[in-house]
């Protein structure tokens, strides 16, 4: 994708570890709002603590879905600004992409969202985060003691994702 | 071939100055556009809150199912952006040739209050040229 971004002003962003990890973190959000997973790799900058941190980025995705919902110029038929939507009504993103980092999102129907935020020069990671998706649904969906809707703490998870999301270029 | 949907200026305090919508089935009556505009200042600004390493300047391209959206912030904070289709190539090169004539025809305008919303002709003519594909794909080379 070409890249207009930067002016002198701004410094450049992240340069790849040489592990090859891109990835910044990532989130993994129910359909109620309670953060499951929050996973770091590399963060210099903690603007806030970590449960403003989750609502700020809830509410972000919250009203970009509303936004996007809103402004979509395909479809005639549009509700009203700020009405919840529900999992797959409406026009959603799946990704937008700043200066500094690159947020990809997916909202799965059962209204689980994963977002993973990186370098921004990474390409279209829809098919990274439904293989995403599909771990969870292996090691933490299919697990008999996990309790839904409370946060995950499966150590196999915890590895698959690691290795996973370290391979993505 | 560039197929824009719509524009969008917005002054630093998130106002909407300017509206244009060439779409057909995407038409938001005045109050829902003053409503998306300010949203979108607000999600600009948060989504600086967020960023994981200093030096954040907010969204620059948001890609949707349907549309992809391109912003362009100036320096005295005033956002140009632009709604298109998916993979519309030069929005960038467009937005700051809008930003060019925003400069020319608005601000050297000596009747123009600043920060007010955009009455002026020779600005609409020259956009209406602009968004035209064949001159997109010139600002391209």
């Amino acid at each position: 994708m070409q890249f207009f971004g930067g002016s002198e002003i701004n410094p450049s962003p992240q340069v790849p570890t040489a592990s090859g990890n891109n990835a910044h973190m990532m989130y993994v959000f129910n359909r109620n709002g309670v953060c499951l997973l929050y996973k770091e790799w590399n963060r210099p900058l903690h603007t806030l603590n970590p449960q403003q941190d989750h609502k700020l980025m809830f509410g972000l995705l919250f009203s970009l879905k509303s936004l996007t919902a809103k402004m979509d110029p395909v479809n005639a038929e549009k509700g009203n600004l700020g009405v919840p939507q529900l999992p797959g009504q409406g026009c959603s993103f799946h990704s937008f992409r700043t200066n500094t980092y690159k947020l990809s999102f997916m909202e799965t129907p059962s209204g689980i969202k994963i977002i993973l935020v990186t370098h921004p020069k990474t390409g279209d990671l829809r098919e990274s985060l439904k293989y995403i998706y599909g771990l969870y649904v292996e090691y933490v969906a299919k697990n008999p003691i996990y309790n839904p809707g409370s946060p995950v703490k499966s150590e196999l998870f915890n590895t698959a994702l690691d290795q996973y999301v370290r391979s993505i270029s | 071939m560039a197929a824009i949907y719509s524009l969008y200026i917005i002054n630093k305090s998130g106002g909407l100055i300017f509206y244009k919508d060439c779409g057909t089935k995407g038409r938001m009556d005045t109050n829902d556009s003053l409503r998306v505009a300010s949203l979108w200042h607000s999600m600009h600004a948060i989504s600086q809150q967020l960023s994981p390493v200093n030096g954040c300047s907010g969204i620059e391209l948001l890609q949707a199912d349907t549309f992809d959206l391109h912003c362009f912030q100036s320096l005295p904070g005033t956002k140009f952006f632009v709604v298109c289709e998916p993979g519309t190539p030069h929005m960038e090169s467009l937005l700051r040739y809008i930003y060019e004539l925003y400069t020319d025809f608005v601000l050297k305008n000596p009747f123009y209050e600043i920060e007010m919303p955009i009455r002026c002709e020779l600005f609409d003519i020259n956009l209406t040229l602009a968004v035209q594909s064949d001159r997109v794909a010139l600002l391209g080379r």
